[in-house]
């Protein structure tokens, strides 16, 4: 078992895809529990994973390895894992691809297709999640593009074409920087093999993993440094390359927002912390000052953007932006502590030096935590407000806050449900996004970002702000006089189905922040040093 | 005495094209029988000796060797290296699906059939001659029956491109053959391929002679690989050729012409190649972005598919051109996939336009509805156009790319500097049109598969048949299992490469 579970989560959804491929396109009803009911095996799965990582905590080693000769010309291999950093966001990712499949319910077109697609689409996030070589990373990452692609342009809105084109030529333009530095990495450390890479012996671009053309070792760092920033930053996404981002949700079908706000911005920050920061400690401690200005940007600009939105849904992908702007800041505030204790006086030397050394990196700690969790958090709340976005929008057939109104009268249960996610996204405690905020602002405040701290968590009230417009636009005011001879009707019991696990996520991660917390501090405390 | 498993590959279509010539002209579907029951031979032959193939032993292997014309030096000598026989597989996975992909020719079958056997057959000699008498004869005898199936069975201006393809790569094989000649007479009157490269590799002082004559190889074989700027017969042959002949042309012919130009320009004359290379990348590189850049203005769905072997080929080249272990690799492997794509998607084009008659992108819409394998198929082979990663095309750019990486911190003994440093800029060049692939690749698909339903007549349209389908599905299979699985060609192509890395005195 310890051997093959990796293999098993990330392609479990595969071999629902085939299962559904083989099923006759008129069974629909068939077809959409049928996949929601296989998509809960590598859920159960994955829930194996983290129990067990919780009695036997990755204490900055990879847990369930597999290793595989797979593509032994450019000594690159099948080699998978998980530690802290990559187990929740395993488990989020299938957690919310069933909860995705049941708010698609009421898809109607081509539902074959759909759900096949969907679950390609979780077998390449999580195969990138699981990936412990640079080119395996690569190919899960590159693949995933290809489903989200298809989602949007296939079942999306009415500008779907121009949306899903600038998705994929966005991402795609900017992972060609990235694979190009793959190779180079290969070329010069002999191995996309990561935890070898990770060594003293593997880092590239340092020691003997050398390479001689056009530029020096130390360029190659930084240009390398760059070009996965890049690609991971225009994932995340940090402001200013924000912008494929609300055209890409405003159009896509609603399960397909859940998965693309709740999982795949995820990719981004995960490549910082397991590529980017232990890859290139140096070029990452030197830029880090960079990041933390463009999070900052990011965590304001956002917000006020999302308060400017009249369009529901537009209004919830910039809040992406904002609440994932947080998740930067943590990043950045981790980058900065990169290989402080390596600088960090001798035993008996200067002992005031030392102190703030040690305060830095507990401080980059707890800030990389909050990273990590921040990602959790904004995978529940976004995932949960762009359901009650798409519910809503079913009904009402506009997305226009100014033509919404009066909802809560006429929707009782949807009202409630919809308080209660918007409070999850503003971060009220008691709920997830509490935590992991507090744990992002505190570790930033002790670190030399105190002033770009006061900034975003002045944003922060702007978060207030736009949510409640939301929450009053949306739910209070007169009822729209369209609504009067035709009432909308209630939340379902599905889309109830669909929603309700992510309140509970959110209120128990909330209350009992420990249950991830613990593995993810391990594999932080083993990455900040 | 072993079996003579090569010359039986190369022998059945011949047979076949014998056979079909003997049936009656309106015995349609017996003559079709006939072609697929001996193309599956092939097939499975080739399939044989690609599994077969000893990768720890690597060098030539299944030799068969029969003096011919002593006096000249000229014997019957066949062999494949690792690095040739996934290009017998190739040839007979394109040529079995050419075959059902062309059932329903009706329009003199036999002729069709037949030429069609006979330009197989050159192909199979051609990948096996380790003689290079036989290989010239192999190599210009493809070029007869392209030229009749292209003007008699072709579409729009079939003569025109008939005529021009025709003539660009007899000229070219011309230059190449009195290369081929006057490195015969260097070599002292043997046509032996091994003989010869002993000879070359064992004088030292033969680079005068080396640096006169790559050049005109290289170019020569390099036309049928549609080397950059010498490739515009290569669009115009595809558009006007029939199904079959697009997907044999422009998946394995012109393979031979970047196969011939490593076996012949490079292996026999390494000094030669490492003068020269370093100047030709930018051809190549060329090849890359501009077909990229042209594809992406076409109309007519053939014109693209033609653009994108044009650029598949570059590739190739590019990997050619790096000269180190990884560009080889790559360069095989891009050969071998590269061809499959190709064939795939000629054949899909071919599809479509019997069903249409239509072959414009604008006029083409919700395709997907009526034909959706068809769709899949498309989407398969143009992201493995584009060097998405699962799929071969990845495979492929990955080790092309880290050979031009690789061959930026190369020593070359006849440069200025000694460094070609500019081979790492060729490889972001080359990349960054990766990009233009890609926009082009998902318009097109999406335009005419999955656009909004606006035709009701293609809406009535008849999917695809089972033939078709099997086809489809097989070239399909093919693709993906080389690209999950990329040691599965690689193991083969690596163990051919690394003998010619000894040859050419690199460090593999």
């Amino acid at each position: 078992m310890q051997n093959f579970i990796l293999s098993a989560i990330t392609f479990l959804p595969l071999v629902g895809m085939l299962l559904v491929l083989v099923t006759p396109g008129k069974h629909k009803g068939l077809i959409r529990w049928g996949s929601v009911a296989f998509s809960l095996l590598p859920f159960g799965l994955s829930i194996v994973l983290l129990v067990s990582a919780h009695f036997f905590p990755p204490q900055g080693i990879f847990l369930f390895e597999e290793k595989y000769a797979w593509f032994p010309q450019v000594n690159a291999t099948y080699h998978m894992g998980v530690d802290g950093l990559s187990m929740p966001l395993v488990v989020l990712t299938t957690f919310l691809t069933p909860l995705a499949l049941l708010i698609s319910m009421s898809v109607e077109k081509d539902v074959k297709a759909y759900y096949a697609l969907f679950m390609l689409l979780e077998t390449a996030v999580i195969g990138a999640f699981v990936s412990l070589d640079l080119l395996l990373f690569f190919v899960f990452y590159e693949l995933s593009l290809v489903p989200m692609y298809f989602l949007i342009s296939l079942w999306g809105g009415a500008n779907k074409r121009y949306a899903s084109l600038k998705f994929i030529l966005y991402t795609m333009f900017a992972s060609l920087g990235m694979l190009l530095a793959i190779q180079v990495i290969g070329l010069a450390s002999g191995s996309f093999d990561l935890p070898y890479l990770f060594s003293e012996a593997g880092r590239p671009f340092v020691g003997k993993n050398t390479v001689n053309m056009l530029v020096g070792n130390g360029m190659w760092q930084a240009i390398a440094f760059g070009a996965f920033s890049l690609a991971f930053a225009l994932k995340i996404p940090i402001w200013p390359l924000h912008t494929w981002l609300p055209d890409a949700h405003t159009e896509a079908p609603t399960g397909g927002s859940m998965m693309l706000a709740g999982i795949l911005l995820k990719l981004g920050g995960y490549g910082f912390l397991r590529m980017v920061l232990p890859l290139f400690p140096d070029a990452a401690r030197e830029f880090a000052p960079v990041l933390a200005v463009l999070a900052m940007l990011s965590i304001v600009l956002g917000a006020f953007a999302a308060w400017g939105q009249t369009d529901f849904k537009k209004l919830v992908a910039y809040s992406s932006v904002n609440h994932m702007g947080f998740v930067a800041l943590g990043i950045a505030v981790a980058a900065s502590a990169m290989g402080a204790a390596a600088a960090m006086p001798a035993e008996g030397a200067h002992k005031a030096a030392g102190y703030v050394g040690e305060a830095l990196i507990e401080s980059a700690r707890i800030a990389g935590n909050g990273a990590v969790l921040q990602m959790i958090t904004h995978g529940l709340s976004s995932a949960a407000m762009f359901a009650v976005v798409g519910i809503v929008y079913e009904r009402a057939h506009t997305r226009d806050l100014n033509k919404l109104g009066g909802l809560w009268t006429i929707m009782p249960k949807y009202g409630a449900i919809m308080i209660f996610c918007a409070m999850g996204s503003v971060g009220l405690p008691g709920l997830s996004g509490f935590v992991s905020e507090f744990l992002v602002t505190r570790g930033a405040w002790g670190s030399s970002f105190t002033l770009l701290t006061v900034i975003s968590m002045l944003g922060l009230l702007v978060t207030g702000i736009y949510i409640l417009k939301a929450i009053q636009k949306v739910l209070h005011g007169p009822v729209g006089h369209e609504w009067e001879h035709h009432p909308p009707k209630d939340i379902n019991w599905i889309e109830i189905l669909g929603v309700a696990p992510l309140m509970v996520a959110m209120l128990l991660l909330g209350l009992l922040p420990s249950i991830v917390l613990n593995p993810i501090n391990f594999s932080i405390a083993a990455l900040i040093r | 005495m072993t079996f003579p498993i090569l010359t039986l590959i190369m022998l059945s279509p011949f047979v076949g094209a014998g056979v079909i010539l003997l049936i009656p002209k309106d015995r349609h579907e017996a003559i079709k029988v006939v072609a697929a029951a001996f193309s599956a031979v092939s097939l499975a032959l080739s399939f044989f000796v690609f599994a077969g193939f000893n990768t720890a032993k690597g060098g030539f292997q299944f030799v068969e060797s029969v003096p011919w014309i002593p006096e000249l030096g000229i014997s019957y000598k066949v062999g494949v290296d690792g690095f040739s026989a996934p290009q017998l597989l190739l040839t007979g996975i394109v040529m079995f699906a050419a075959v059902l992909v062309s059932w329903g020719k009706n329009d003199r079958p036999r002729e069709f059939f037949a030429f069609l056997l006979i330009l197989v057959g050159g192909v199979f000699g051609a990948f096996m001659s380790l003689d290079l008498f036989l290989f010239l004869i192999f190599y210009e005898m493809v070029l007869f029956p392209v030229y009749v199936l292209v003007a008699s069975w072709g579409s729009g201006r079939k003569e025109y491109a008939a005529m021009k393809l025709t003539i660009y790569l007899f000229l070219g094989s011309l230059v190449a053959i009195i290369g081929v000649l006057a490195v015969y007479f260097y070599a002292g009157n043997s046509f032996d391929f091994e003989v010869i490269q002993k000879f070359m590799a064992a004088k030292q002082g033969g680079f005068e002679f080396q640096r006169l004559w790559f050049l005109p190889v290289f170019i020569g074989f390099g036309v049928l690989a549609s080397i950059w700027p010498l490739h515009n017969w290569s669009p115009d042959g595809y558009a006007s050729a029939p199904t079959a002949v697009s997907m044999l042309h422009g998946g394995v012919l012109k393979a031979t012409g970047a196969y011939a130009a490593l076996r012949f320009a490079i292996q026999l004359m390494p000094e030669g190649a490492k003068y020269w290379l370093p100047l030709v990348v930018f051809l190549c590189l060329a090849n890359v972005i501009y077909a990229g850049a042209v594809a992406f203005r076409q109309r007519d769905l053939k014109y693209i598919i033609g653009f994108a072997s044009v650029a598949h080929l570059g590739l190739v080249l590019l990997g050619l051109c790096a000269l180190n272990v990884y560009g080889l690799n790559g360069a095989g492997y891009e050969l071998f996939a590269g061809g499959v794509m190709t064939g795939l998607m000629f054949a899909l084009v071919g599809i479509i336009y019997e069903r249409a008659h239509v072959r414009d992108v604008d006029k083409l819409d919700g395709l997907a509805r009526v034909m959706p394998i068809a769709a899949v198929a498309f989407v398969i082979g143009s992201l493995s156009a584009m060097g998405m990663p699962g799929l071969p095309g990845f495979v492929a750019e990955v080790q092309i790319f880290m050979g031009l990486w690789q061959a930026s911190q190369q020593v070359y003994p006849y440069m200025a500097n000694t460094v070609a440093w500019w081979y790492g800029a060729v490889a972001v060049a080359g990349v960054l049109t990766v990009v233009i692939t890609a926009a082009w690749t998902l318009i097109t698909g999406a335009k005419i598969f999955f656009s909004e339903p606006k035709t009701a007549e293609w809406q009535k349209l008849p999917g695809l048949n089972a033939l078709e389908k099997v086809a489809i599905v097989f070239m399909c299979a093919v693709l993906v299992i080389a690209g999950v699985f990329p040691n599965s060609v690689m193991s083969v192509v690596s163990a051919g490469v690394q003998a010619i890395l000894k040859t050419l005195g690199v460090a593999a």
